[in-house]
């Protein structure tokens, strides 16, 4: 379990972390979104004792990572792919990592296999693509063997294989009962992989919970409406409390209401529908919905009324 | 300690740099001594009496000198511009302890070289150096202190260099500021005038090392071999320990 206490972070002026509380559970996959330059990098690189929290701690299992002894039989971690020099191999940059923590020959061996890079373990890094560069990152967080796996962005640059590959490797690993945390900006990829989110905007948290919960609280259900007379019947459902969204294509949103509420107040003002269908919104809804807010609350402080928290 | 090993030995442009440095510098022994050689008969009485073959032979010593202060930089700046750093001090979050076991690492690596280049520079250049010409042999006095000593300053220099890529953490930022010191103070320094430049002069790694690699005492000029490589010493501390202080401060 990863337990990130209170933890701020700032670079100069600009607050990269803004008192930062959360949990990673055992166990699961959990997904860590937020908009670009929202702090997902730098708060992972705090939990890695590799930048100092101005305030708070990050703690793995209970201990600080700079206080881990062997951090990498405990602890794996993918930062940024390619972060190796290219001068070196795929087999001596794992080698030495491996020596550094006591781990044997035979297992860098494994990671490479399990990675897929066997045919290209004694070449050079610098000549490896993308996606390769990536494989050999997932391979030194694996290399330890730990319990708990960090991965920023894993599926950056990976072709659609290689992305069924990790979302594949994430659910395995973290049925094996490890703590599984992955950041993404991709919120159609973490509904497929995540079972669990923490959510943040400018270095703030914003939600946490499992994915079911994220979409039924933030973006909620919705029902498409299609009329030819929009307008009368959007002043009639608003006297009942709904709200109403025009979309591109003229048909309504309507949230707050149900199907059959929006079809009895049509039947009686004998408005007609061309169609009327409940909907419910997508992760990507809901993440556009928070940090549409994160944005739009930006230069205030974020009050507890707005800052919705979740699963607690 | 081993995994600094494996890190510096994998890398191609280790062995590159200390393949080039081995030539350059036993090459410049050759050189220079056969030129003396050639010339000996051209030379005043008083150049023939001052005559230092084994000095001669440890010239080339200056370019290992340059050379290893770029593979200390790099070995450490390279981290930092590839990122490797970060793998590192994830894998070993006491960064004491990294920078520790790099400095030892790359002074033996550093060490061996030297002594192998001045030991070899010194008997190529004594076996060049041909009668009527003068050579020195390591038995007499200096002179083992003299070959020896010019290997040791070779691994000072390299600490000192890791030290300051540790503080500037750039490779050319640290390389420039490394051959500032060894070189470029010391020639604007030679241009001013010496009751000025000369008190400063003596704390210059070049002029220490000539003191080093030279069997004649060089006056009041320098300082005493062992002293003055003890302050040699004292650079390469400091800059380590102050790379360490801000290694174990700043962000990865
Ligand atoms: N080393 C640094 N020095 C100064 N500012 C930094 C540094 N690292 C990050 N920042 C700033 O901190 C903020 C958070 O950056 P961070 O990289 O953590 O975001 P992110 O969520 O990972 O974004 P992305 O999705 O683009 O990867 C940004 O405003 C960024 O400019
Ligand atoms: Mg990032």
């Amino acid at each position: 379990m990863i337990d990130v206490r209170g933890v701020t972070k700032r670079f100069k002026d600009n607050v990269a972390v803004d008192d930062l509380h959360f949990e990673v559970p055992t166990g699961v996959v959990t997904g860590f979104l937020g908009p670009n330059g929202s702090g997902k990098s730098t708060t992972m690189r705090i939990i890695m004792g590799l930048d100092h929290a101005d305030q708070g701690e990050a703690v793995i299992n209970g201990t600080p990572y700079r206080k881990l002894a062997q951090p990498l039989r405990e602890v794996g971690a993918l930062l940024e792919a390619k972060a190796i020099h290219p001068g070196r191999t795929a087999f001596n940059h794992l080698w030495f990592l491996a020596q550094t923590n006591g781990i044997p020959r035979r297992r860098v061996h494994d990671v490479i296999e399990l990675v897929g890079l066997d045919q290209v373990a004694n070449r050079r890094v610098g000549k490896f693509s993308l996606g390769m560069g990536q494989r050999l990152g997932i391979a030194a967080a694996l290399l330890g063997d730990p319990g708990t796996l960090l991965f920023d962005e894993p599926i950056n640059g990976l072709d659609p294989e290689g992305i069924l590959w990790v979302r594949n490797l994430l659910k395995g690993l973290a049925s094996e009962g490890r703590t599984v945390f992955v950041s993404s900006h991709l919120m159609s990829e973490m509904a497929l992989t995540a079972d669990h989110l923490v959510v943040i905007g400018r270095g703030r948290l914003i939600s946490t919970g499992s994915v079911g919960e994220f979409i039924a609280t933030n973006a909620g259900q919705y029902v498409r409406v299609r009329t030819p007379r929009p307008d009368e019947l959007e002043g009639l459902l608003e006297a009942q409390g709904a709200q109403i969204r025009r979309e591109g294509d003229g048909s309504l949103s309507v949230s707050n209401l149900s199907a059959e509420q929006i079809g009895i107040t049509s039947g009686n003002a004998g408005i007609s529908l061309y169609e009327l269908s409940p909907q419910s919104a997508s992760l990507e809804d809901a993440f556009m919905e928070m940090t549409r807010d994160s944005v739009e609350y930006h230069g205030q402080r974020l009050d507890g009324a707005t800052a919705t928290t979740i699963g607690k | 300690m081993r995994a600094e090993w494996t890190k510096m030995r994998t890398v191609r442009s280790t062995v590159w740099t200390l393949l080039a440095m081995a030539v350059i510098t036993l090459g410049i022994a050759a050189l220079a001594t056969s030129t003396i050689a050639s010339r000996w008969n051209t030379f005043s009485p008083l150049r023939r009496l001052t005559f230092d073959p084994t000095s001669m032979s440890l010239r080339g010593l200056l370019f290992s000198q340059l050379i290893i202060g770029v593979l200390g930089v790099l070995v450490m700046s390279a981290e930092y511009g590839t990122g490797t750093i970060r793998a590192t001090l994830a894998a070993e979050p006491r960064r004491a302890r990294v920078l520790i076991a790099k400095s030892a690492v790359f002074f033996v690596l550093a060490a061996v070289v030297g002594e192998v280049l001045a030991f070899g520079g010194f008997a190529i250049g004594q076996s060049l150096l041909t009668s009527p010409v003068p050579h020195a042999t390591l038995s007499q006095p200096g002179v083992l202190r003299a070959v020896m000593g010019g290997g040791l300053v070779i691994a000072v220099l390299g600490l000192f260099a890791l030290g300051l890529a540790t503080i500037i953490r750039h490779s050319a930022g640290a390389i420039t500021a490394y051959v500032g010191v060894l070189l470029v103070v010391p020639i604007i320094l030679q241009t001013l005038p010496s009751s000025f430049s000369e008190p400063i002069l003596k704390f210059m790694p070049f002029t220490i090392s000539n003191a080093m690699t030279s069997v004649a005492s060089q006056g009041s000029t320098a300082f005493s071999p062992w002293v003055g490589f003890s302050i040699l010493v004292g650079y390469a501390i400091v800059s380590l320990a102050i790379g360490g202080w801000l290694l174990a401060k700043r962000d990865a």
